[in-house]
């Protein structure tokens, strides 16, 4: 395997979707070439880091105003929508 | 080095009675899909528009949509899935009317295919993100996705951040799954190469990288 076919793989292998064979053929290379190693290793803490930041947490007071100018939007959507069915 | 793990397998079990229960008029059911995906569909909106005015309107926006077309919600996919294809069409919208010089769209094809591709290989340290406080770290992670196209930054939350599976993010974008693994690939490595800047092993005695 070429590092150009290793970085066409590499999603593949970090979503764990890859195949036996070509996964076999990754980890080969990665196991001689340490540019490919790093920067698998790298990207994979990348979608970690992420994953686990908690960036954009909703905070508690603002979700329950939120659920509940959501639920108020919708009683009068419902309202609307039956007093047309009506007349 | 082994696969990613998705953190997030939604309980979608009795998903489907709630829809169902909400589609007969229990709107006590609704407001149950809204606890449970309001955080979610939260992140995504600001993960798109960058904006937290803007992601607080998508939510209701995305939450009141999904209320009004319940009926026309056929059940062929996950009601989740269905939400965040609504909630990213109106994160898209704010986006759009915030930066009407640029026409933000999904399906804009970014630079050349080796815009991407690693110049930096540099090692991180062993423990990158314990260098900074949350802070510090919140506002790293955030101004380095904001550099990230829409269409990029939008695949990587669903996927990366959110945990959908390929087939559910293409089908929430309405893209083709190699469309969504391409842009996946490209996002996490142009993302790997930004955050490398604040990652990077310090070698000692060499000053500043």
């Amino acid at each position: 395997m070429k590092c150009s076919e290793f970085l066409h793989e590499l999603t593949n292998y970090l979503d764990g979707v890859l195949d036996e064979t070509t996964k076999v053929e990754l980890e080969n290379h990665l196991s001689w070439c340490h540019n490919c190693y790093v920067v698998c290793d790298t990207t994979k803490k990348t979608i970690e880091i992420y994953r686990d930041s908690q960036l954009y947490e909703l905070p508690d007071d603002l979700r329950s105003r939120l659920r509940s100018a959501i639920m108020t939007k919708c009683q009068q959507y419902k309202k609307k929508r039956s007093g047309s069915e009506t007349t | 080095m082994g696969a990613i793990q998705n953190k997030l397998e939604g309980p979608v079990s009795d998903e489907l009675t709630l829809v169902r229960a909400a589609k007969q008029g229990d709107d006590s059911a609704f407001e149950e899909l809204v606890r449970r995906y309001d955080r979610n569909v939260f992140r995504i909106a600001q993960h798109i528009t960058q904006n937290r005015e803007d992601a607080e309107d998508v939510v209701q926006e995305a939450f009141l949509k999904a209320y009004g077309n319940l009926a026309k919600f056929q059940e062929q996919s996950k009601f989740y899935t269905w939400l965040v294809r609504i909630a990213v069409n109106e994160a898209l919208m704010k986006l759009r009317r915030r930066k009407p010089e640029r026409t933000v769209s999904l399906d804009e094809d970014i630079k050349t295919e080796d815009d991407s591709l690693p110049r930096e290989i540099a090692d991180w340290s062993p423990n990158p993100e314990q260098q900074y406080n949350q802070a510090e770290l919140r506002e790293i992670l955030s101004k380095t996705i904001q550099g990230l196209p829409p269409g990029f930054r939008t695949v990587f939350v669903l996927r990366d951040v959110e945990g959908l599976s390929t087939e559910e993010t293409a089908a929430a974008l309405e893209l083709s799954v190699p469309a969504v693994k391409s842009r996946l690939l490209r996002a996490r490595l142009q993302l790997r190469e930004r955050l490398g800047r604040f990652f990077q092993k310090r070698e000692s005695g060499d000053g500043d990288q």
